[in-house]
Formats: C-alpha cells, structure tokens, sequence
C-alpha cells in the first residue's frame, strides 16, 4: 500500500503539470471512451430503429454527390 | 364515596330552590338534574336551539358548496378515457422507430395534410430522420414560398428549400374554419403533447370511430360521433380506412397501422429531440449512480471511526467516607 502511495506521489502529484496533465487527459479520455460505449450500448438496445439503420434504403446510387446526405 | 353525591347535590337544590321562587310557573320535581333543566331560561334554549340550527345549517351550505360530488365533467362531456397501449417509444432507452416515422409522414402527407397543418416542422428538420436530403428538397420545391420584396417591392414566388416550412392547407385559421363548417382543424405540430393522453389518445380518437352512434346519443348535424373527443361530437370524419396508403416499404395499411405510424409521426413532430434526450438521460443517470456510490462510499469511509469508536465513562472517585 505504501508502494503504492508513493508510487502515485512520485509519479503524478509530486509535479504540478504533471499532475494537471493527467486530470485534463483524463478527462478526455474517460469521456472518449465512455461515449463510445454508452453509444455502443445504444445502438446496440435500439437496433433497426433509427435512421442510420434504414438509410441504405432510400439514398441514392452514388452517381450524384453523395457528401450533402449527413446525419 | 357515599357522601359525596350527597354534596353535590345539595347546592344544586340550593339553585333550584332559587330559580323556582323567581319563575313560579316552573312546577318542582323531586330529582335534582330534572330540575336543573327544566329551570333553564327560555333565552338559554333558544340560545341553543339557533346555535345547533347555525351549526347545522353552515355544514349544510358548505357541503351543497363544495362537499357534493362534482359533474362538472362528466364522461360524456370529458371524453372516453383512451386505452393505454404499449408504445415502443415510450419505453426509458427506445428511440423512435425510424421506418414507421417514415410511414407515418407519409400518412400526413397523403391524408392529414388535406386539413391539418404542420406548421412548426420546417423541411430541413425531416432531413436525416425520416428522408434523405434529395426526397426533402424535391418535396419542398412542389411548393411555391413568398419571396424577400424585390427592387420595385413586389412580392414574388419561388419554389420552396429545406428551410422552409411545411405549408398549410389554408392560408389562414378563417379560411380554414370557412372550409370546414365552422370547425378549425387544430395544428398538428404540437397535437401530441397538448392533448391529455397524447398518443394513447390521438390513436383512440383515430381508430374510435364507430360504425353508427350508440342508441340514445344526440349527434349534431355536420358532427360525427366519437367516445374519445371530449363532448363526443366531432366534426373530423372518419378518414382512416384500410388500404387508404399504399406504403412504399410494403407494410400492410391497415387502419390501426396507419394510425399507429402516423401518431409515432406526430409524437416526432412535437418531440424531435426525444432520442438524444432520451440516449443524454441514460449517460447522466449512469455517471450520477458511479457519483453516488462513490459519495456513499466516502461517506462510509470518512464516518468509520466515528462508528467504530467506543466512549467509556468513568465515574470520579470520590473519597472515602
């Protein structure tokens, strides 16, 4: 446990940037990867319901531009 | 013990004696509580008696008042409740059903828009939900829009974009209500979230027509009647029938299916936001549960030698006697 302790101190508290490097990454990265799978889970309960599951149907064939068709 | 009545009684006869020697017309009789009511005053009984009729007649009119049982709305007059269905969309985490919103404009257009308008729902917003950006502005061209003045302050027409909205049958509500026998056909942007039972009801009202009134309702000529419409007479016929539609994606169109694709529709119209709001609730109910267990945790761990902890009392020594 103390190890630990001080691993963590030396490692992360003990330099000021260091320290605010990591909460804004962080951050970041919990939100990145926290949507990703909230979005997954999503996706996953409401499959075939929503537009981007039945879009294929009614898009045109990609002879005309196709970039204007977004979400 | 004994004696005690014995007291008691003894001023009480005292009093009667008195009040009888100043009312001679009261006879005297021999118990002692008889006497005592019988030598009351006459005002004492009146006194009483409008005191009770006060008392009985304030709880009367306060009861006619407001103690009866209200008809104000009585079933007739506030409509058949709707039949609560299982609506996929109501469910915590289901998003619309995105082919049946399709269907369901598809429905507005080819029979609601006749009457109805649609005005809150501008074409650009169908965009990605229910068509494609090339169906919505082929769709928004069919109609022609007012133009910004030009030099000579003239107002010209111009066929419509995706910004647009989605025009109305009638140019006005006088018109409407000139077409209409008098009856305005409400907007449906926001039907259903101003109706009492939203969807459970607009669907009710849809598909609650019955074949002919019910033997003893009174239905006004150019009404029609249906349970669901508060007053019952209605001045919307009828109108979903089966294979009224024909859907593009091969859906049999029966009325029910209709009316279930267009309320979902509609449901969208008033909601638009519903699937983000619904999928953004799932993310903070999940990180507010991680916050909570992680207060009740420290709060657990910050009070643990407050718990644990054992006071002992020692009693002072006193000295020896």
């Amino acid at each position: 446990m103390a190890g630990i302790a001080s691993g963590l101190f030396n490692s992360i508290f003990r330099r000021n940037y260091v320290f605010l490097s990591t909460v804004f990454l962080g951050a970041f990265a919990f939100e990145i990867a926290f949507d990703t799978t909230t979005d997954a889970i999503w996706n996953r309960i409401n499959k075939g319901r929503q537009w981007k599951d039945i879009k294929h149907r009614y898009v045109q064939k990609p002879s005309e531009d196709e970039d204007d068709d977004d979400e | 013990m004994l004696a005690m009545p014995a007291l008691r009684t003894v001023p009480a006869r005292v009093v009667a004696r008195q009040t009888l020697r100043k009312s001679t017309t009261r006879a005297a009789s021999s118990s002692s509580s008889s006497t005592e009511a019988t030598s009351s005053p006459f005002y004492t009984t009146l006194t009483a008696s409008a005191a009770t009729v006060v008392a009985i007649g304030s709880v009367a009119w306060y009861y006619h008042l407001y103690g009866r049982e209200a008809f104000a709305m009585t079933p007739q007059e506030e409509g058949l409740h709707p039949t609560q269905y299982p609506w996929e969309h109501y469910r915590w985490v289901k998003t619309f059903d995105h082919q049946a919103l399709r269907r369901g404009f598809q429905v507005y257009r080819e029979v609601c828009s006749s009457c109805h308008s649609l005005k809150r729902i501008p074409y650009r917003s169908l965009v990605g939900t229910i068509a494609t950006v090339d169906e919505m502005k082929a769709l928004a061209e069919e109609n022609e829009y007012d133009t910004e003045p030009n030099d000579e302050g003239e107002i010209e027409k111009r066929p419509g974009k995706l910004s647009d909205y989605i025009p109305s049958p009638y140019k006005n509500d006088e018109a409407a209500r000139a077409a209409n026998n008098g009856a305005l056909p409400p907007d449906l942007s926001l039907m259903v979230k101003a109706r009492h039972g939203g969807c459970n009801y607009i669907f009710s009202l849809l598909t609650g027509y019955p074949e002919e009134p019910p033997a003893g309702a009174t239905v006004q000529s150019g009404l029609n009647f249906n349970p669901y419409f508060p007053g019952t007479g209605i001045a919307m016929a009828r109108v979903l029938y089966d294979g009224l539609v024909e859907y593009e994606d091969g859906t049999p169109a029966t009325a029910s299916q209709m009316a279930k694709d267009v309320v979902e529709f509609l449901n969208w119209a008033a909601e638009p936001e519903m699937d983000n709001r619904k999928k953004m609730g799932m993310k903070v109910l999940t990180i507010g549960a991680l916050l909570f267990a992680l207060s009740v945790w420290v709060k657990r761990y910050k009070w643990s030698t407050v718990k644990t902890r054992q006071l002992v009392y020692n009693p002072p020594v006193g000295p020896k006697r």
